[in-house]
């Protein structure tokens, strides 16, 4: 076994290396997800049900003017049809999120981070990983909904794919950021409660935002400032082939800061501590 | 810690001499949870080459310094090295050389067994095609290829150990860390996955730290490290940790040890 002692010099990685790492990463989450089949399941069911039956109940209340990217009168269900792929990608994100620091995964967390990669870079992997998963649920749900008369350009399917890879990992990098800095917090009720909801009912997803402001002006200020509203409005009018860049500039900005803020705050005692002794972490 | 000068070639200048350096040294290292001290100023080393039992009893503080040893954890104080490398300034060449089977099951149980290793191959960067033909390898070594495609799920407990060994050994690391490695296993499964590590050892010349309780798995010639309340009691070779507890066998020893500290007057 001597002859393996030379490589004690310190070579750092090869790009090759970081991309094997890579599609090992995303491999193995899509693999474990195709296996998950009651995930997969209640993931497509919640978006569904918002798109049967709340949407068939709000078609006669909302009326829907005609707004950019639409150039025609749209059914409600078409409207909400971008909210609601946004939608599975928050749950997605604060899922998986929310697993990578508690206990659940933490085995699986100890065999990531014993990679002697950097970790920056393996916590990027795990949110792209969990990107791509989200991804398998949204265009599942955009197949279905093509049924349901749903039906954007050709090309849509295809230029929605970026926008939802950056609200993907916008919305992965909220869960892990949160995650990271909330330490009472002991399931998934609480982040339903306090982040998803709240993100979900104050944004763009369910109805326009001129309507919002003809009803509150404040909540419009609320909605504007939410990137999830962005996150919406960037897939909508990605899904026509079009790009509102306002939307881009904040998503980007805002997944930038999340994920550097999510992996800077990232501590993989949190979780382990827990069960160990004390209960603190440094 | 002086093995035979290697006959490296001397362009190549390995920094640090891999020869000289521990395939561990831990150096001062303390760590707290908020006010619990869980590890007060531990050092040892283990030799390359060497079977090395970190005996404790739960709560000792293993799993914490082995949570340093893989960064898992911050290091707050002191040092630790694997074969030279600072596991705090160079994560990245130490964590090379390391291989890990922790106490939990880190594996995952609806994956096929080839699965799992791929995985694990490619978080180290392995080419997919050289990870396929080492898993293959390794999995006959284990006894375990004609399980390949099969998911972990269905594997035994010491099956599904045999094969968090042989993923720890996928990146060819220098040195081993096995955490309780054989707690739950029947006592077949425990005498084989001894027996397979031990052989890594002579064969191989792989570093392993084989953290216990249990003192039947310590054999003559095997170093000791005794950690109790994190705080190391002893530490050297097993006969010489023997005697200077004025005992007979390991078990003896490890009661005198750690019953010391509860009296007064203990020391240190």
């Amino acid at each position: 076994m001597s002859s393996i002692t030379t490589r004690e010099v310190p070579r750092g990685f090869s790009v090759s290396e970081y991309m094997t790492c890579l599609t090992g990463i995303v491999w193995r989450e899509g693999l474990r997800f195709l296996h998950q089949r009651e995930r997969f399941v209640s993931a497509l069911v919640r978006p569904l049900v918002w798109l049967f039956i709340f949407a068939a109940g709000f078609r006669q209340v909302l009326g829907i003017s005609i707004i950019p990217p639409y150039e025609t009168y749209i059914l409600y269900e078409v409207f909400i049809a971008p909210g609601l792929m946004a939608m599975i990608q928050l749950f997605n994100g604060m899922q998986s999120s929310l697993s990578m620091v508690y206990d659940r995964e933490m085995g699986n967390m100890r065999t990531l981070l014993v990679s002697p990669l950097p970790r920056g870079f393996l916590l990027f992997c795990k949110l792209l990983a969990g990107t791509a998963v989200s991804l398998l649920q949204v265009y599942a749900f955009l197949i279905i909904a093509w049924f349901w008369d749903i039906t954007p350009p050709p090309i849509g399917y295809l230029t929605v794919l970026p926008a939802l890879i950056l609200s993907g990992l916008m919305l992965g990098s909220l869960g892990m950021l949160i995650s990271s800095g909330i330490k009472q917090l002991e399931n998934f009720a609480g982040v339903m409660n306090f982040v998803i909801f709240p993100m979900f009912f104050a944004s763009s997803a369910l109805y326009p935002l001129w309507r919002v402001q003809e009803g509150s002006p404040y909540l419009y200020y609320v909605c504007e400032a939410n990137p999830f509203t962005h996150a919406v409005e960037l897939i909508r009018f990605a899904l026509y082939g079009q790009i509102n860049w306002i939307s881009l500039a904040v998503v980007a900005t805002c997944t930038i800061v999340f994920m550097i803020a999510a992996i800077y705050a990232y501590d993989p005692s949190r979780g382990l501590a827990r069960r160990g002794p004390a209960g603190g972490e440094g | 810690m002086t093995s035979p000068a290697s006959i490296a070639d001397p362009r190549e200048t390995p920094l640090p001499d891999p020869t000289a350096a521990p395939a561990l040294s831990i150096d001062g290292v303390s760590h707290s949870y908020g006010p619990r001290r869980a590890l007060i100023d531990v050092s040892f080393n283990v030799r390359p080459a060497s079977f090395t039992a970190l005996l404790g009893l739960n709560g000792a503080g293993k799993s914490t310094l082995f949570s340093l040893i893989t960064r898992l954890f911050g290091i707050q104080t002191g040092r630790v090295g694997i074969f030279g490398h600072d596991v705090g300034r160079a994560p990245g060449e130490a964590l090379r050389l390391l291989g890990v089977v922790f106490q939990p099951r880190t594996l995952d149980l609806d994956l096929s067994l080839t699965q799992n290793l791929l995985y694990h191959a490619a978080l180290h960067g392995i080419s997919r095609r050289e990870a396929a033909a080492r898993s293959a390898e390794l999995l006959t070594r284990i006894g375990l290829a004609d399980r390949a495609g099969s998911k972990v799920r269905d594997l035994s407990g010491g099956q599904m150990r045999r094969l968090e060994i042989a993923r720890a050994l996928l990146h060819k690391p220098r040195l081993l860390l096995l955490d309780e490695p054989t707690v739950g296993l029947d006592v077949k499964a425990r005498a084989d996955i001894i027996s397979h590590v031990r052989q890594l050892v002579t064969e191989q010349g792989i570093g392993v730290l084989w953290a216990t309780h249990l003192f039947d798995e310590i054999m003559a010639g095997d170093d000791l490290v005794v950690l109790h309340q994190g705080k190391v009691l002893a530490r050297g070779p097993m006969g010489r940790v023997i005697s200077e507890a004025g005992a007979q066998d390991v078990n003896t020893a490890f009661m005198r040890l750690t019953g010391a500290q509860v009296m007064p007057g203990g020391g240190a």
